[in-house]
């Protein structure tokens, strides 16, 4: 961005603490951005006439001398169908060596949409993951979290949804992710040959923490652009949420704010709110889809980061590695989405629901048969099937290396308890079972 | 003349403005951005210098902006045409709004101008009349809606004249008042009232002394709602509260219901959308939508609506109220406004309370509270509020702020547990752990001998005793193990089982099992109970499991079937067929 002529320039800083500076100015607007010294900054406070700016790059080695010149604006993007293909970083200006985007420039944290304007998701997601198209359904405007600890593959599964979800554009928003993570995703996107359908806001650990703020805004606004006016299917990939609310917290610190529970901000559900709540479907068949990660710490979810998280997002996913099957598999107990009632039996085959809960609830039922054996007591008839049966489960439906369609899960559930169980023992309406317990 | 003042200072929605004269707490004030007028509310005053919250991103505000003082407090419309809309926290109708996404300081009428009701007069000239007595009806979608004496009326008025049966506006002059000192006063259909005042027009308000039966078993049956009554509904996400919350609106039995989304998902709000317009009220057999008005400020709307946003619920909630109407007011979630009240009290630099909530916290809560309940109108007439609100425990941990606050304002207190969530027995509602004030009430117990059955208050208290001995004994299984323990340890803990699985567990995604109505229920109570007291002949515990497994399973298929339908009496032949190969003799 080119200094103009007629804006003015202040070169004298009163105040300056880890991430902020303050200075006299007038006429400035709130949320406004700046160059310090040529950094990137914003305005979080104003009073009197006395201007806090928070600068993303943080503020070593700034002098009170500084030359501070406003933007008269919000941060902004450029979006047009130019973007795609694309690598940025969390300011938006290209890191892939190619050139700057041209477009129409919108700011960045938009209004919301009005939700009498959204239309209810109904289009499934198929991943060919029996985990999630069986227990945890995807649908189009969801936004859903995997809940992960950090040795887990959430990266490896998240791609790999992406590339089978079938969606016009995927927007990745990559905070604090490591180097290598994000030459994973590269090269994954690329050899599926899906390159010029994904773009990418990237703030490595290299970068500093503060500026993996603008990435999520940066990403969603692009994910707008594509869903509202070009009516896309979108998929918004934002990996690592906790690191993220991290980042919040050093701001927010900086800023002597009360931290509330667990050191985050007080605002911390509508910050992040603000974020998940940009999936939507509209009428006009656009959709944005968030898919995200949130690291846990020794599989916590009481933290305030997957707790606030947990209220905002339509379900979340776990994985865990089932040690029967020596497999990574998604944990049918605590994963959720919240909108698979709209899907199943419905776009699904009418025994879908039952299927599924009949499959957890058995499966529960061996999670027990396994704590009594762990406690030294002998198993009965019912106790040996169910352990049997969740080990097939496990290995045929639940590993994430699954890749089929619905109805064959479908059919594998059946096999499963007709393999193992009577009729009386499912718990199933008597009409489906009729129906679908198979014949031989 | 209008105070006005200038901005001095931004943090975030947080807006100090310097007024050149007098400023009142709460006063509503507009700031003027680049033409845009955005609504805020004073929250504290220091000298010159008044502290408001912006209901909108202040994005762009600039030191200096203008500003204009309203000289009143945030205040709702009331009148005919607020049945069936959909309104953001402020009242402002979601519907006429233009665009898909939301403008900053785009504010609609609550209220259409332009629709016209037919009236039919009540009162006559001579009638001595006050605050809330009414004057005519109009016929509001299907509903009576009864024209009163604008709230904001003290003292008593005589009517000079109403005007006779016809087609008017809302804004039209439907009768004349004189006050005591002889003035004549007009009157319109439509009124305003500042949404943190109660309205107070009615004579008395007595303990509730009824149920509000909402279709839900383990609430009807174990822990009843009170008519005019409290409830709220803590868990961790992920339990189903939003289902069950969803699932009272659609069945309760109420005249109208008023669901306030505050701080929660937009796709939930949209789901109400969408279905409510198609899904059918059993008791009238008209849509749903036409008894629901929804308030919501979802998540991503502004902070300081959400404060607002259950407010406004309420006072739309006693307007109808005043006008004899059972009213179920829903807030889903009260954690949200409460999150709400944390933001800005850390904004204000205010010293905070526990998890850095608001010190006055409880007291805000318990006021709000206090504001349902069953009333006696001047009139003789009777209305009610019913108040079921959720919360949002940080980590499902019921020792928090809220939670407890709230405890001590609600009467009936539904503890969603994660463990009945992760086994999907939903509702996830534990049984030993809820409780319901209201079964202790001698007038309530009274309503349900004579409404339900004789000695339907021991049957719950014994069931409760069953579920709570159910619990002891599989304790006792788990430590002792299967064959550590006597058989009838067993049979008491399946007995329970049956319990929990017929009476507890319920299908809200099934078209029959998602409401049951009272008379169901207690017949499906005493079958249960039945079971309970026969006694049984098992030779070892293996028995034990499949003979109620197979019980539990026909029970289950009865829950599906159409009451007392051919099939329904066809699982229940079966079970007595099951039980008497097994009857001890």
């Amino acid at each position: 961005m080119e200094t103009s002529a007629f804006q003015k320039i202040y070169t004298k800083i009163t105040q300056v603490t880890k991430a902020t500076c303050s200075l006299k100015a007038e006429g400035i607007g709130y949320e406004e951005i700046a160059r310090v010294n040529g950094r990137l900054a914003q305005v979080v406070k104003i009073q009197g006439d006395t201007v806090t700016l928070q600068i993303f790059s943080g503020t070593e080695g700034i002098p009170t001398n500084a030359e501070v010149v406003f933007m008269g604006k919000a941060p902004t993007i450029k979006v047009s169908d130019e973007l795609a293909g694309r690598f940025f970083n969390a300011y938006g200006d290209p890191i892939d060596g190619g050139p700057a985007v041209e477009g129409k420039e919108v700011e960045i944290g938009g209004p919301s949409v009005n939700p009498v304007r959204r239309k209810q998701p109904s289009e499934l997601i198929p991943t060919g993951i029996a985990g999630i198209d069986l227990n945890n359904t995807l649908v189009t405007g969801q936004k859903i979290p995997f809940f992960a600890d950090p040795d887990q593959p959430f990266n490896q599964v998240m791609a790999m949804v992406a590339l089978r979800a079938k969606a016009d554009k995927i927007i990745l928003g990559g905070m604090g992710l490591s180097n290598d993570d994000y030459l994973f995703f590269k090269n994954i996107f690329d050899n599926a040959g899906a390159l010029d359908r994904i773009i990418s806001f990237i703030n490595t650990t290299e970068n500093p923490p503060v500026e993996r703020l603008l990435v999520p805004d940066m990403a969603l606004t692009a994910a707008e652009y594509f869903a509202h006016e070009k009516h896309e299917k979108v998929l918004v990939l934002l990996t690592d949420m906790t690191l993220y609310a991290d980042a919040l917290s050093i701001v927010s610190n900086r800023m002597d704010q009360i931290p509330s529970k667990d050191s985050m901000p007080g605002s911390l559900y509508s910050d992040l709110a603000k974020i998940y709540e940009k999936a939507v479907q509209f009428p006009e068949g656009g959709s944005i889809t968030i898919i995200a990660v949130t690291t846990l710490s020794g599989g916590d979810i009481t933290h305030a980061i997957p707790d606030n998280t947990g209220y905002i997002t339509e379900g979340q996913l776990f994985l865990r590695r089932d040690t029967d099957i020596g497999k990574v598999i998604v944990d049918p107990f605590r994963s959720l989405s919240r909108l698979k009632q709209l899907v199943i039996g419905k776009q699904t085959r009418k025994d879908h629901p039952q299927v599924m809960n009949a499959g957890i609830r058995l499966f529960a039922d061996a999670a027990n048969a396994k704590t009594k054996l762990e406690n030294g007591f002998d198993l009965n008839d019912y106790d040996e099937r169910t352990l049997k049966f969740a080990k097939d489960y496990s290995r045929e439906l639940l590993a994430i290396d699954i890749n089929i369609d619905i109805d064959s899960m479908l059919d594998t559930g059946w096999r499963l308890f007709a393999e193992h169980f009577t009729k009386a023992e499912l718990g199933i309406k008597d009409e489906l079972v009729e129906k679908y317990w198979p014949k031989n | 003349m209008a105070t006005k003042g200038k901005v001095t200072g931004i943090i975030a929605n947080l807006v100090i403005v310097e007024a050149d004269g007098p400023v009142s707490q709460n006063e509503i004030c507009y700031i003027n951005l680049k033409g845009t007028d955005l609504m805020a509310e004073v929250i504290k005053i220091m000298g010159v210098k008044a502290y408001t919250q912006v209901f909108e991103s202040t994005r762009g505000l600039k030191i200096g902006a203008d500003v204009k003082f309203m000289g009143h407090m945030l205040e709702v419309t009331l009148g005919p045409g607020i049945l069936s809309r959909n309104y953001d926290g402020l009242q402002n109708d979601l519907d006429k709004m233009k665009g898909v996404f939301l403008k900053r300081g785009e504010y609609t009428e609550a209220i259409d101008p332009e629709a016209e009701w037919d009236f039919t007069p009540i009162a006559k000239a001579g009638d001595k009349v006050e605050a809330g007595s009414w004057l005519g009806e109009v016929t509001e979608g299907w509903m009576p809606h009864k024209i009163m004496v604008p709230f904001k009326f003290s003292g008593n008025y005589t009517v000079k004249s109403v005007n006779s049966k016809g087609k008017y506006k809302s804004k039209d002059k439907i009768a004349v008042l004189t006050d005591e000192k002889g003035k004549d006063v007009e009157v319109t259909m439509m009124q305003k009232w500042p949404v943190k005042v109660p309205i107070k027009a009615y004579k008395e308000k007595p303990r509730p002394f009824k149920i509000m039966e909402t279709g839900v078993r383990t609430m009807d049956t174990l822990n009843p709602l009170a008519e005019g009554g409290t409830g709220f509904i803590p868990g961790p996400f992920g339990c189903g509260k939003t289902v069950l919350q969803h699932a009272v609106s659609q069945q309760a039995e109420a005249d109208m219901i008023i669901v306030t989304a505050c701080g929660e998902r937009a796709n939930e709000v949209v789901e109400i959308f969408t279905e409510f317009p198609e899904l059918e009220d059993p008791r009238t057999g008209r849509k749903l939508m036409e008894r629901t008005t929804i308030i919501c400020n979802t998540s991503n709307m502004p902070v300081a609506a959400r404060e607002a946003s259950v407010y406004t619920g309420m006072t739309i909630a006693e307007y109808y109220r005043a006008m004899g109407l059972k009213v179920l007011l829903l807030a889903d979630s009260t954690s949200r406004w409460a999150q709400a009240l944390r933001e800005m009290s850390n904004r204000m630099e205010e010293l905070p309370g526990p998890d850095a909530f608001p010190m006055d916290l409880p007291a805000i809560i318990s006021n709000f509270y206090s504001r349902a309940g069953f009333v006696y109108l001047n009139n003789g007439q009777t209305g009610s509020i019913t108040f079921l609100g959720t919360v949002s425990p940080a980590g499902g941990n019921l020792k928090e702020p809220v939670t407890e606050s709230t405890k001590k304002a609600a009467r009936c207190f539904y503890a969603l547990n994660q463990d009945r969530a992760d086994s999907k027995r939903y509702p996830a509602i534990d049984p030993i752990d809820s409780y319901s004030k209201y079964l202790e009430y001698p007038e309530i117990q009274e309503y349900l001998k004579k409404n339900i059955s004789e000695n339907w208050v021991e049957m719950v208290s014994l069931s409760k005793d069953i579920l709570l001995r159910g619990r002891e004994a599989s304790e006792q299984i788990n430590i002792l193990g299967d064959d550590g323990v006597p058989i009838e340890y067993h049979e008491r803990f399946w007995k329970a089982e049956v319990l929990d699985f017929v009476i507890l567990q319920q299908d809200a995604f099934d078209n029959i099992d998602k409401s049951t109505p009272f008379e169901r229920q207690e017949y499906m109570l005493e079958r249960v109970l039945e079971i309970y007291h026969t006694k049984f002949d098992f030779k070892s515990f293996e028995e034990v499991n499949p003979f109620f497994k197979a019980i539990i399973n026909l029970f289950k298929q009865m829950n599906y079937a159409e009451y007392k339908s051919e099939k329904f009496d066809g699982y229940l032949k079966q079970i007595n067929e099951k039980i008497n190969e097994r009857k001890a003799v």
